[in-house]
């Protein structure tokens, strides 16, 4: 699929709504950085992750700064 | 509006996730609840201690979205950040769990509150489109060399767009997905969260799958059917 068909029609799997995925974002993060399937623990965050900007954009954001800090 | 924790736009929440809980805090983020949680000079210093940290998430999110330190309005808008993370901070606090560290936990609220700022201040005195604008980009997207099918597609998803959405959806996918405004400023601009946005544009996407779907066009064709035709043979006319 095009990159411009994709980012219109979102990723296509099921995924969690933006209130979740705030509330679990620190734990993924986490996950993330320990090196842990943070995608099995919560599914459908990563789909989210990938269909929603905001949400991507402070996951980023996060996820390198944190990692930054243990660093 | 800030995310509300522990709800959900489109599944399900935290508490029905067996097993996503991870035990008490550390004691690193326990020392950061009872401070909290003190009174007095103890809890000054803590609260002081946290707004610098959320402070320095927020000035860390500014400056990777191309808000320099010293350009005008960048103390002010990292320091507004920050206060309000505080604020959400405090205001959650019963809700955090220790399934994170409770600085990351923390964080999360500024780099929310940072990023909301930007985009508002990005929006400020800027006109969101609602009606049929957008798709010339998108279309610029595909680019003018683009195979065949890609223009069938375009066509026929701005069609589907047309027909199959509701006039709020349409208006939430021409904003969202074809001019990228941000959800946050669309959200503030129409009264309402960006979850309930976020799950208008989800149903539109699915809506707009499933035309695409039957008319032989949906993702999985991408798959199988539609790959770039051989060079000479990839243009109808």
């Amino acid at each position: 699929m095009p990159q411009w068909l994709a980012r219109v029609l979102g990723p296509g799997r099921p995924e969690v709504g933006c209130d979740e995925c705030f509330a679990l974002l620190d734990r993924y993060v986490e996950l993330e950085l320990a090196g842990d399937d943070a995608e099995a623990s919560y599914p459908g965050m990563e789909a989210h992750l990938l269909g929603c900007p905001a949400c991507g954009e402070e996951h980023e954001l996060l996820l390198e700064y944190v990692r930054g800090q243990a660093g | 509006m800030r995310p509300a924790t522990g709800s959900s736009a489109v599944t399900r929440t935290d508490t029905d996730r067996a097993g996503a809980t991870h035990g008490r805090p550390d004691a690193h983020s326990r020392a950061w609840l009872s401070r909290l949680r003190s009174s007095g000079v103890e809890r000054d210093r803590a609260l002081a201690e946290l707004h610098e940290l959320l402070l320095g998430a927020a000035r860390f999110a500014l400056s990777r979205r191309s808000w320099q330190a010293g350009r005008e309005g960048f103390d002010d808008l990292a320091t507004q950040a920050a206060d309000d993370a505080l604020m959400a901070v405090l205001e959650r606090l019963d809700d955090y769990r220790g399934e994170s560290r409770f600085t990351t936990w923390a964080w999360k609220f500024a780099f929310y509150e940072a990023c909301v700022a930007v985009r508002k201040r990005r929006w400020l005195s800027r006109e969101v489109p609602v009606e049929a604008e957008g798709w010339e980009a998108v279309a610029g997207d595909a680019g003018p060399d683009a195979p065949v099918e890609q223009a069938e597609v375009l066509a026929a998803l701005r069609q589907a767009a047309d027909e199959v959405l509701t006039p709020h959806q349409r208006s939430v996918f021409v904003a969202l997905a074809l001019n990228e405004v941000p959800v946050d400023v669309l959200a503030e601009r129409l009264g309402t969260s960006r979850g309930a946005l976020y799950k208008t544009l989800h149903d539109a996407r699915g809506r707009l799958r499933s035309a695409l779907a039957v008319a032989g066009l949906g993702p999985s064709a991408w798959q199988r059917e539609l790959r770039p035709r051989p060079a000479g043979r990839g243009r109808k006319r």
